[in-house]
């Protein structure tokens, strides 16, 4: 077993595992982090996706040990049921979701997505998404969502006059879902 | 919010979702408020059954037949057994329990086999449950899984149902031959008589693929008992808690009333999580033998060898037609796979969920089905999305294609021009169904419209000119459900009433909770369910919390499939609310010193007729019933209402879906142009959910068209096997889809609701081979089997010399 410090939504968590062990098993099981999913332990599907360090990556392929000293974002530090992060909100708000089982990877492969692309075009949405399978939705209705959130995220920091769409967190999360790069500064512009 | 400034494209716009503070409680019903259950689903609140975690929780892994068919010679479970953390591992010798996994339909000459829990000297399928391992931790059972020996003698295997049922086939159960049963419906006679005086006869020769269901989330159980009292529960995957208490319950002869079954969030079923699988029983015999929690989930490779599949036809179809293009008769031979042994509701599904449903929307005057059962080592088949359905519709809509390209008919003329009449309903079909209700040209014409049908063709013709092939492809669908009237289905072979309950209990504070024995599980019920008790009994949408899944909660319920929730289980809501009402009218009508028939109840408030200011709201009357202080003499205190609700009859939900697509001859590569879906559900209770289910339901349709099938290798090994290989449409994959909709109201159910969620992938597959069959017209092509590989287009177009 392996003695291991794993940084998770800005907390840190002490934890034995073994070298084998899977990062989304290790967040699921040993940490009570359910949010991200296990839908194929192959990296097809994207339900287990997460943020280390800002990138997307599909925690069912990644060693757990592999993971020390980077932040790991997972969906439960995007937003809360009373204060969505503009991304659920469109996701809510345009039907991007059923069952819900691929949800949270597929709002954190968006976020990362956004972050690079604030302003794409459908096209673009649909080849960022690729790697997360949804077997609801059809996906029209998680692309309206993305490309709904895009122009909300856009606005919102666009005057950057009051931190824009920085939601007030306590400052515990070092990211935003792609609003905010990791060291809390506002975005320079979201394009248009 | 930004969908207002969104471009003008319609399939950007689609329905408009809103807050359901913003509506007023008048007009609940029928609004697209937005989903209440999606908060918990974005932050990760929401809880699958994996997410349980329970004390002392051992894990269980189940090991699996490497071989399609083979006899076990001997299993070798002692380096499992020493292995770290391993504390149990069982074989079929050790479970002490009757261990068969049931049917729950049977058909007149229908064979039942044994479908033992863990396999006993025979394997049948490549992933047959041999053996299981439980252990401390997860990895801990993989590793004693892998560990267990088996030494196989294996048969030769059988995949293809035609191939089970050739004289020289392998046999999977101890009979002559591998006959699940044979089965027909229709008048033989008269269809043969209307063959002979047609002028013209069509045939057609398909195959509908085996399909994987593919829900996201894939089957898992944790099972927890409590021996001092007996009591045993199992949260699990499951469409259908209380169908699934009451299997359970049997197979490992534990007593219904000390079963409690709790589907939590579930993550997708498509009909895989309806069937009673001998994995989850497994669970729960080990919680038991244990005396601690287990818990087990299938990896995607399990689901993939051991979800039950869909579809898996062989059909020859032919239509007798006449030169005018009035269609005279139907003949449909069908072999149907079983897989190798007979799941839930698995010979109800090529039978009367398919058979059925032949006529289509068409006035037909002779039909006849017959269809073949066969066992093969493939694993079991039962319902995936649309059940029998797809099928139907797909063989009727291919041969209405090529009838109407044979009597040189336009497709949607001659599709109109054989339609039952609008003003023909309720009608009765050939096949032994009545129609509720229909207007199929409002849909057709809608369609036509929408995809702006005469420009098409003379674009379409010009394009050929130009060396490019658009195609268009028309799916006039019908299909049946709201399943079902208990009595007629009972007389069909099921072995269980298809009723649902409703329970709606006011507390004493006004606000109310509803519950319901249909099982959720992407479909939005506690959204809808909300609506539609929030407008029986006018109170506010927020103050109705809805709750499904848990059999300890719930009174009795069958379930979600065969897109019968709203219909069924929301009828049962409403006739609850119903009486929840008649008894708060006798309650009021006390406190307000009049008749009860002189009490009217409008917009949540009780009123004596005649003067509005003599009025009590119904959240008031729920206090008076608890209080208990000043009731009429026959009413007992309390506010509440069980229901059970069994419709009259099936809902007849109809459509037309459209499929315009570009065909390149030389690489056989396909692009959509355009997806237009317009579907006629009945009334919608929230038309937001109603879209997303034609998308998604669309999306398996175009999947089963262009991508999706279950491949097996001659010896019965499964070569699709993974995401890697098995196509689940992916984000690229997918057209951009433009919805509309006509409503016509069914007269069965109190909600006038039809059913929505098995529309889109009954209706897609057709509507997209219809098309691309329509591009190559040139080329002569006839038919393609799905799925519509570039290298199968580019054999068709190559066929006939790849000449236009």
């Amino acid at each position: 077993m392996e003695d291991i410090t794993l940084t998770v939504n800005g907390t840190d968590h002490e934890l034995s595992v073994e070298p084998r062990t899977l990062l989304i098993h290790a967040l699921r099981d040993e940490m009570g982090y359910t949010g991200p999913n296990v839908g194929c332990e192959s990296s097809m599907c994207g339900a287990c996706t997460v943020h280390i360090d800002g990138r997307a990556v599909k925690s069912c392929t990644e060693l757990a040990v592999r993971a020390e000293d980077s932040e790991i974002t997972t969906i439960e530090d995007l937003g809360d049921e009373g204060d969505l992060h503009p991304l659920q909100k469109s996701f809510q708000e345009e039907h991007g979701l059923q069952c819900g089982y691929c949800t949270p990877g597929m709002v954190m492969t968006a976020a990362e997505f956004l972050d690079e692309e604030p302003d794409p075009s459908r096209e673009e949405i649909r080849e960022a998404l690729e790697g997360n399978l949804c077997r609801c939705t059809g996906y029209q209705n998680i692309v309206n969502a993305v490309e709904s959130a895009a122009a909300e995220m856009s606005a919102a920091v666009e005057p950057a006059t009051d931190g824009g769409a920085v939601p007030d967190d306590g400052g515990t999360a070092p990211d935003n879902g792609g609003v905010v790069p990791g060291d809390g500064s506002p975005v320079e512009s979201g394009g248009d | 919010m930004a969908t207002e400034e969104s471009s003008a494209d319609p399939r950007r716009e689609g329905v408009q979702t809103v807050d359901a503070e913003d509506v007023d409680a008048a007009e609940i019903l029928g609004s697209a408020v937005e989903r209440r259950e999606d908060p918990s689903l974005l932050t990760g609140d929401a809880e699958y059954t994996d997410d349980i975690q329970l004390p002392e929780m051992a894990h269980m892994a189940i090991v699996r037949s490497q071989y399609a068919h083979a006899r076990i010679e001997e299993i070798d479970t002692s380096a499992a057994e020493g292995m770290a953390g391993v504390v149990g591992v069982y074989t079929a010798e050790d479970l002490d329990v009757s261990g068969n996994v049931p049917t729950a339909w049977e058909l007149d000459d229908l064979r039942e086999v044994d479908h033992p829990l863990l396999a006993e000297d025979r394997v049948r399928y490549q992933g047959d449950a041999i053996a299981m391992v439980v252990a401390e931790e997860r990895y801990q059972a993989h590793d004693a899984a892998d560990a267990v020996e088996v030494d196989y003698d294996r048969l030769d295997a059988v995949v293809d149902p035609g191939d089970s049922l050739d004289e020289d086939a392998p046999i999977l159960h101890d009979e002559d031959d591998n006959t699940a049963f044979t089965w027909e419906i229709g008048d033989a006679d008269e269809t043969d008589a209307a063959f002979a005086d047609a002028d013209r006869v069509v045939e057609l020769d398909v195959t509908n693929q085996l399909l994987i269901p593919n829900a996201m989330e894939p089957r898992a159980t944790v099972a927890d008992y409590e021996p001092g009292d007996d009591e045993l529960e199992v949260h699990m995957t499951s469409q259908n808690p209380h169908v699934h208490r009451l299997l359970m319950s049997g197979v490992i002869d534990h007593p219904e009333h000390k079963l409690r079954i709790n589907a939590p969030d579930v993550g997708g079923g498509f009909g895989s999580k309806i069937h009673h699988y001998p994995d989850e029983a497994l669970v729960a015999w080990a919680a038991k033998q244990l005396e601690r929690p287990v818990k087990w989930q299938a990896t995607r490779t399990e689901t993939y060898l051991t979800d039950a599949q869909g579809r898996g036809h062989e059909t020859h179809g032919e239509i007798a037609v006449d030169d005018d293009g009035t269609i005279q008769g139907l003949r449909i031979d069908t072999a149907a796979n079983m897989g190798a042994y007979l799941s839930t509701f698995a010979p109800a599904v090529p039978t009367y969920l398919y058979g059925t449903l032949t006529s289509g929307q068409y006035a037909i005057p002779a039909i006849h089905c017959e269809v073949t059962g066969a066992f093969t080592n493939v694993p079991p088949v039962d319902a995936y999305r649309g059940a029998g359905r797809p099928e139907a519709s797909f063989i009727v809509e291919r041969l209405v294609d090529r009838a109407a390209a044979t009597v040189d008919m336009d497709p949607a003329e001659f599709r109109r021009h054989n339609f039952v009449d609008a003003d023909n309903f309720p009608y009765e079909t050939p096949v032994a169904l009545e129609y509720d209700s229909g207007d199929y040209e409002k849909t057709l014409d809608r369609a036509l419209e929408m995809v702006d049908y005469d420009a098409f063709r003379e674009r379409q013709e010009q394009a050929r000119e130009d060396g490019n092939y658009l195609g268009i492809g028309f799916s006039a669908y019908i299909e049946a459900c709201g399943l079902a009237p208990s009595e007629l289905v009972g007389a069909l072979g099921a072995r269980a009433g298809l009723w649902e309950s409703g329970l709606v209990r006011f507390t004493p504070t006004g606000t109310v909770r509803a519950m319901c024995g249909t099982s959720g599980h992407g479909q939005g019920h506690d959204t809808t369910y909300a609506q539609v008790v929030a407008n029986e009994l006018g109170v506010d949408y927020d103050d109705v919390e809805v709750v499904e899944g848990d059999t300890d909660a719930i009174p009795q319920g069958m379930g979600t499939y065969g897109s019968r929730s709203a219909a069924v289980g929301g009828s049962a809501l409403v006739k609850s609310a119903r009486e929840v009402v008649e008894k708060a009218r006798k309650i009021a009508a006390h406190q307000l010193e009049a008749s009860p028939d002189d009490v009217e109840f409008e917009d949540g408030e009780f009123h004596v007729t005649g003067a509005p200011d003599r009025s009590m709201a119904i959240g008031d009357v729920a206090l008076e019933a608890y209080l208990a202080h000043d009731l009429p003499e026959d009413v007992d205190p309390g506010l509440e209402a069980t229901a059970f609700y069994d419709p009259d009859n099936f809902v007849y939900p109809f459509g037309t879906h459209v499929a315009v697509v570009e065909v390149d001859p030389d690489t056989g590569e396909i692009e959509f142009e355009n997806y237009v879906a317009v579907d006629d559900v009945g009334n919608q209770i929230n038309p937001k959910i109603v879209e997303g289910q034609i998308h998604g339901g669309v999306a398996q349709g175009v999947g089963q068209a262009l991508y999706e099938g279950a491949e097996y290798d001659e010896n019965g090994q499964l070569t699709t096997g993974s995401m890697q290989d098995y196509a689940v449409p992916k984000s690229m994959h997918i057209p951009e889809m433009e919805t509309d909709s006509t409503v016509t109201p069914s007269p069965v159910n109190p909600l006038g609701v039809k059913g929505v969620g098995e529309a889109g992938t009954i209706a897609a597959p057709q509507a997209v081979v219809n098309a691309v069959v329509d591009a190559l017209e040139p080329f002569d092509v006839e038919h393609i089997e799905m799925p519509l590989t570039n290298e199968r287009v580019w054999q068709a177009v190559n066929e006939n010399g790849g000449e236009d």
